[in-house]
């Protein structure tokens, strides 16, 4: 029984980790751009989210209705002021440049918040649970896991039903030619970023919801993401939700058998996932 | 027709061999001229001008960038600990030990981690220095999570008296700085460098021309590899405490180390050099003003990615046209033999 509710907790981490690896996916399948600071994003939402529940005495997730504009709005200025000028076919820029830019948010963060940890409070969610069976299951991930879910599920619809996602099918296929055939790829390219940092602003305030948080721990959250992406395969976001769900899996299972081992765990499974399936579980595209 | 003759090096070039063997002697000399803090600051400033240089060989010329080399300086410091506490070896020893087994553990990595591309293979390279870290936090015997000192005896016994002590220390470190820098420019002096060159200007036409490009990149990882754990276990020797945290800290051993190089100039011997001697003199003037620093740092290097791609050195060698560690070669029209 033990394990079973390791897996189950597990699998309902993963929604998290999926939502943290969800805007790593779009914008690398859009502009093959990686991005450094993606973690430093994320934690810099949470600190979002945190300020506007202090300032408004709202709840975390009415909050959300500011910190997702705020995001998507610093998506795109970062993307056409900063990041649209490094791609290219040289992958040094855009890699230096979001490393820079993950140092910089780190130690702005550090220096507005200090380096205390600190936690969103959600009030009576935080500890609400459903009972099954001998297992409790929190409604706190199991919302996590659900929102992962729909945000999963929209930008799968977004990306093949809607006008803007044939922009951006177009654009990754290839950017001249969609150039050509009347696209403003900068513009394009910042929407990209904006919905990427939407669904980051809500996969941070959900991270601050369920944890503490300081300023360090963004380059962690980028690895969790990373490795979900590599684990589900390139350009496939229901595959991000597996690959996520894998890793939370290993964490918990590793987390069973010695408290020491839960990050150990989740990065074992990464490698041997890179060993055998270099290329994910379910792959799309070639990297 | 006027007559032409191929040469490697230059005016340029033989001027700055005088002189760097002259600063090398008054550096050998510091112990009689130095006080011990500017001796411990420049044994630190080596420390970081071999990693910059070892860095800048992997990203600038294999094109492996890396964010994960603090992987390789905790390990060669917790392998000269090991080695010192455990096998009972004299430090010195250790730390050319330290050097093989870096070796031996980055063949495995790299077999694994070369499977990604890109931009992923560099957050590859960050999961194996996190997997090395949760990994020596685990060793109780190295002190786990909060870390270990080294004992005074073995500290006692690289040297009589703590004078000697530390000119050795500063001696080490500037002898690694020279060594790390020798072996960077041979390398790219030699066969495999050539390859090297042309897979930094094209990696496509570099292997349509027949070279091996997987085995050239592996042998300048594994080679940077064993080095960084040298210069690992030589920056723990002199900070004689060790935890996972210090050891595999990302900010202290691959950010700076990738600033330095970024703002000095990429893909040269001398940007590394240059980025090493301007990130101190900041270090030095602005280091009050921490979180601030840290920040101005990493506008500085997003500037100069955009701005001056080829960094500072970039600069200057686009205004006056010099080298001074003579890699290519040029030709010289030759007054003697024209006509």
């Amino acid at each position: 029984m033990e394990w079973a509710n390791a897996i189950l907790q597990g699998t309902l981490l993963g929604g998290l980790y999926a939502l943290f690896a969800a805007g790593l996916s779009l914008i690398f399948g859009v502009m093959r751009l990686v991005n450094i600071a993606h973690g430093d994003l994320i934690v810099m939402a949470a600190y979002f989210g945190l300020s506007t529940t202090v300032m408004l005495g709202v709840h975390p997730l009415v909050a959300l209705v500011l910190v997702v504009p705020a995001m998507a709005g610093f998506g795109y200025i970062l993307q056409r002021g900063v990041l649209n000028h490094t791609l290219g076919d040289d992958i040094l820029p855009p890699l230096l440049v979001t490393f820079g830019l993950s140092v910089i948010i780190q130690n702005a963060l550090l220096e507005a918040y200090s380096a205390d940890p600190q936690k969103m409070n959600a009030g009576a969610l935080e500890t609400a649970s459903i009972g099954l069976g001998p297992l409790a299951i929190g409604v706190l991930p199991l919302l996590t896991f659900g929102i992962a879910v729909a945000v999963i599920a929209g930008l799968q619809w977004t990306f093949y039903r809607t006008a803007l996602g044939r922009a951006f099918r177009a654009v990754s296929d290839d950017q001249d030619t969609a150039q050509l055939m009347g696209l403003n790829k900068a513009h394009v390219f910042g929407l990209a970023m904006a919905l990427a940092l939407a669904v980051t602003a809500i996969a941070g305030v959900l991270l601050g919801i369920r944890t503490s948080f300081d300023p360090s721990i963004g380059g962690g959250r980028l690895i969790f993401g990373f490795e979900a992406v590599i684990i589900g395969g390139l350009g496939n976001l229901w595959g991000t939700l597996a690959g996520g769900i894998i890793l939370g899996v290993a964490q918990t299972l590793g987390a069973a058998v010695n408290p020491g081992w839960q990050l150990l765990a989740g990065h074992v499974a990464f490698l041997i996932v890179l060993a055998v399936r270099p290329n994910g579980l379910f792959p799309r595209i070639s990297g | 027709m006027t007559g032409t003759s191929v040469t490697r090096t230059s005016r340029a070039a033989r001027v700055a061999a005088i002189l760097g063997a002259v600063v090398v002697v008054i550096l050998i000399a510091a112990p009689w001229w130095a006080g011990r803090a500017d001796m411990r600051l420049m044994g630190e400033i080596f420390l970081y001008l071999s990693l910059a240089c070892l860095w800048n060989l992997l990203a600038g010329y294999a094109g492996l960038v890396s964010v994960g080399q603090q992987a390789y300086v905790g390990f060669g410091g917790y392998m000269l600990f090991a080695l010192t506490m455990f096998a009972g070896l004299p430090p010195v020893a250790a730390i050319a030990i330290a050097g093989v087994l870096g070796a031996l553990i980055s063949v495995p990595v790299a077999a694994l981690i070369f499977r990604l591309r890109g931009a992923y293979f560099a957050i590859g390279t960050w999961v194996i220095a996190e997997v090395f870290r949760l990994a020596f936090a685990q060793a109780s015997a190295l002190g786990g999570g909060s870390g270990t000192s080294l004992p005074t005896s073995i500290v006692r016994s690289l040297a009589d008296g703590r004078s000697a002590r530390e000119s050795l220390s500063y001696w080490l470190a500037l002898g690694m700085g020279l060594a790390v820098i020798a072996a960077v420019f041979l390398l790219l002096r030699s066969r495999r460098g050539l390859a090297l060159t042309a897979i930094r200007d094209n990696e496509l036409a570099a292997g349509s021309l027949g070279i091996d490009i997987w085995r050239t990149k592996f042998v300048v990882y594994v080679i940077v590899s064993a080095l960084t754990a040298m210069v690992g276990a030589l920056i723990f020797l002199q900070k004689l405490r060790i935890s996972p945290d210090a050891a595999f800290s990302v900010n202290d051993w691959t950010a700076f180390v990738i600033f330095i190089v970024v703002i000095g100039g990429i893909g040269t011997i001398e940007g590394p050099i240059i980025g090493t001697l301007i990130f101190f003199a900041l270090r030095e003037t602005l280091a009050d003003l921490g979180t601030i620093y840290l920040m101005v740092l990493g506008f500085v290097a997003i500037i100069v990615m955009l701005k001056a791609p080829k960094g500072v050195w970039g600069l200057i060698r686009d205004r006056f046209d010099v080298q001074f560690f003579p890699l290519g070669y040029r030709v010289l029209r030759d007054p003697k033999k024209g006509p």
